[in-house]
């Protein structure tokens, strides 16, 4: 097979790149430049193209770079301000996924004449009696990214390879480094690409929307503490609100952006029976029954039943109470590793 | 290279080692080496060898060129829209300001005149205009844009970048009106790292590097002697062929352009038409509905080193300003590719370039994608 495999720079896909070539395939590599502005890897990520090109000659493949920033700006960069100006939680990397990854680069692919593409996410597809396919996890709990690979339609997914998802995360470096590749020891990436560990987020999105400053209140009402911008705050979050210190801990258990106020509670104060998510999507038949959901990168999947309630809109109904998720937030569906189905909380 | 050049350098890689600086035989021995090479420099610009500077390449030229003019004489700098980075980014990093360009992307004399009066602003002590550009060929005349000049800051320093021009035009009589010229080692067929510029006596100029004084105080630093004499040898290569190679590549750029069009008839050519608007050597052509990007990628898998608006340091493509400044619609510029020919360039490589070109845009307009956005 033709094969485009994204290579970021990063351990996972160098191995991914090599895993392919040693299987026979016809394999290009080629790096993402994403994002103009400011990123913890330097200017246009440079160092991290330096380390993709390497390792491209190394395992004698050849490598190109292909410039998504406009798609990126306009899918990733610009709704993640919005979505927080909006009181919501976003998470980029499903948003790349879903707009550049596995559509703008997978398109350019198509129309390049590559049969498949690849990137070194830790996830495995599993091929079902019907044909379907699934993103299941990773052989390396610690590691697994299906959670934020649930919006690969089916037609993509076909087309889709993990090279290095049944490998533990020590295997792909003991791998990387028995071929000598510069990035055996690289450290993981971490955290959003676009934003730089210096200047953080706040300082990000106060240059794009209006940061409000917002009193924090207990469940009487009693101002308790202040917060800089409302628009940073998510549901749940224990840190950060300006509190002192006491015995029980205290979470976010609402936020009232139009009256600018947080109200802070305890930790059962956020548990509820239902969660209402929007755009899900199943990955083939619905499951009627019980399924495993998730709803943040490597949380805990806990028992529900999910039914769709028409326009997207989906409830899931938990077996236990379980704590209510920030909106923006991935609600990813699991049958065992298959991820079965998943949208964005309402 | 050309075969000249590599057999030039030959030597300097080995039994001529010695330091141009120095004052014993091996040294003087890199020095006369040295020195041929500027003479041959200087007229082949029409400059006297002492004009000559020799640099790490045109960027390095361009560099010390605006950045030498303003450390020496203060005041400001401007360029034209469709410059190159090499002087876009230093009169950028002076705090100077970029001048429109008509639609063949030449200096805009009414908008340089409104830049030169700007009311309680420093005077303005360089302009820079690419003698030929390097993204479209269109060459700019400097004798009205000197005379200007002498009327409205006859102070000011005229510079050009004649990079891409070297190959093509008769440099002495076009570079006369300058009083700071820019070229390029690799652009006529020498080695890469290397340039000069020229700096007409009398012209106010202060190193960017400094050191040990080498090139008459205005560029410190060992010379590369091999790169200086591999350059003066592709240059007087350059010179002797010039007439011949010109003709020779003007038919099979007619012959490229009009295949083009025959196969792409949608296709624009945002190259000047007129022969006396350009170089020989350059076409820039957009061919609508088509990402530049996966174009190129598929004329490399074929074979054919094309390219488009400018690549940076990571390798990705970015929108061409020079299309952007003389008002190419950025859907339009999507789809940009430059061919470039060259005193190497055949019939056979135009009849591949005709095979590939049609066959990738027939490809990427017949793509029938799957994906769902």
């Amino acid at each position: 097979m033709r094969v485009l495999v994204m290579m970021s720079g990063g351990v996972d896909s160098s191995v991914a790149a090599a895993l392919l070539r040693d299987e026979g395939h016809d394999v290009v590599g080629v790096t993402l430049k994403l994002w103009g502005g400011e990123s913890d890897s330097g200017c246009c990520s440079i160092s991290d193209v330096d380390d993709a090109r390497r390792v491209a000659d190394r395992l004698g493949i050849d490598h190109h770079t292909f410039n998504f920033g406009d798609a990126f700006t306009e899918h990733v960069v610009g709704p993640y301000a919005t979505e927080h100006a909006a009181g919501r939680t976003p998470n980029p990397c499903i948003e790349c996924n879903r707009h550049i990854k596995f559509a703008a680069v997978d398109e350019r692919a198509q129309a390049l004449g590559f049969d498949a593409v690849a990137t070194g996410h830790h996830a495995r597809t599993t091929t079902r009696a019907d044909g379907s396919h699934r993103v299941a996890r990773g052989a390396d709990p610690a590691k697994d990214q299906s959670y934020v690979l649930h919006v690969i339609d089916q037609p993509q997914l076909a087309r889709t390879l993990f090279p290095i998802g049944h490998l533990q995360k020590a295997e792909v470096r003991r791998h990387a480094a028995a071929l000598d590749l510069r990035t055996a020891a690289k450290p993981d990436s971490q955290d959003v690409c676009f934003i730089t560990k210096v200047r953080g987020r706040a300082s990000f999105l106060g240059d794009k929307i209006p940061l409000t400053p917002a009193r924090v209140v207990d469940g009487a009402g009693v101002e308790v503490g202040s917060v800089p911008a409302v628009e940073l705050v998510t549901l749940g979050q224990r840190k950060g609100l300006g509190l002192a210190g006491g015995a029980e801990p205290r979470y976010v258990v609402d936020v009232d952006r139009a009256a600018a106020t947080v109200t802070v509670g305890r930790g059962a104060d956020l548990l509820v029976a239902e969660q209402r998510v929007t755009g899900f999507r199943w990955a083939g038949a619905p499951v009627v029954g019980p399924v495993q959901v998730q709803c943040s990168a490597h949380g805990r999947p806990e028992v529900a039943t999910v039914e769709l309630v028409g326009g997207g809109e989906a409830v899931v109904r938990w077996a236990e109470p379980q704590r209510r998720v920030a909106a923006g937030q991935s609600v990813v569906a699991y049958e065992g590793d298959e991820v079965a189905g998943g949208g964005l909380a309402s | 290279m050309r075969p000249e050049a590599v057999a030039a350098v030959a030597p300097l890689q080995g039994e001529v080692f010695g330091n141009p600086s120095g004052s014993h035989r091996w040294a003087r021995e890199a020095r006369r080496r040295l020195d041929d090479a500027r003479d041959v420099v200087a007229e082949a610009v029409g400059a006297r060898p002492s004009e000559v500077v020799f640099t790490s390449g045109g960027t390095e030229a361009d560099n010390l060129a605006i950045a030498g003019v303003l450390a020496a004489a203060g005041g400001r700098a401007l360029c034209s829209a469709t410059e190159h980075h090499a002087v876009l980014e230093p009169v950028r990093a002076a705090g100077g300001r970029t001048v429109a360009v008509d639609p063949l992307g030449r200096v805009d004399f009414g908008a340089l005149e409104a830049e030169l009066a700007e009311p309680g602003a420093a005077p303005v002590a360089v302009v820079s205009a690419l003698l030929a550009n390097n993204e479209l060929g269109t060459v700019q005349d400097l004798a009205p844009l000197r005379d200007l000049l002498d009327r409205l800051a006859p102070t000011a320093v005229l510079h050009t970048d004649a990079v891409a021009a070297a190959a093509w035009l008769e440099l002495p009589a076009r570079v006369a009106p300058a009083q700071l010229v820019s070229l390029s080692g690799h652009k006529v067929g020498g080695p890469q790292g290397i340039g000069a510029l020229v700096v007409r006596s009398g012209t106010a100029l202060a190193p960017i590097l400094r050191g040990g004084g080498q090139e008459h105080e205005r560029r410190s630093g060992t010379p590369d002697v091999a790169g200086a004499v591999g350059f003066a040898a592709a240059l007087a290569a350059t010179v002797a062929e010039r007439a011949a190679t010109v003709a020779r590549v003007e038919a099979l750029r007619a012959r490229l352009v009009a295949g083009l069009l025959a196969a792409a008839p949608d296709a624009v050519v945002v190259s000047p038409s007129a022969a006396a608007d350009r170089t020989a050597g350059t076409v820039h052509v957009c061919f609508p509905g088509v990402e530049r990007e996966a174009l190129l990628f598929l004329l490399d898998q074929a074979g054919v080193g094309a390219s488009w608006g400018a690549s940076c340091s990571s390798g990705a493509t970015e929108p061409s300003h020079v299309l952007a400044a003389i008002g190419v619609a950025p859907e339009l510029a999507a789809g940009a590719l430059r061919l470039s020919l060259g005193w190497c360039s055949t019939e056979a490589d135009v009849d591949v370039a005709l095979g590939a070109v049609p066959a990738a845009v027939r490809t990427l307009r017949g793509a029938v994608v799957g994906g769902s956005r």
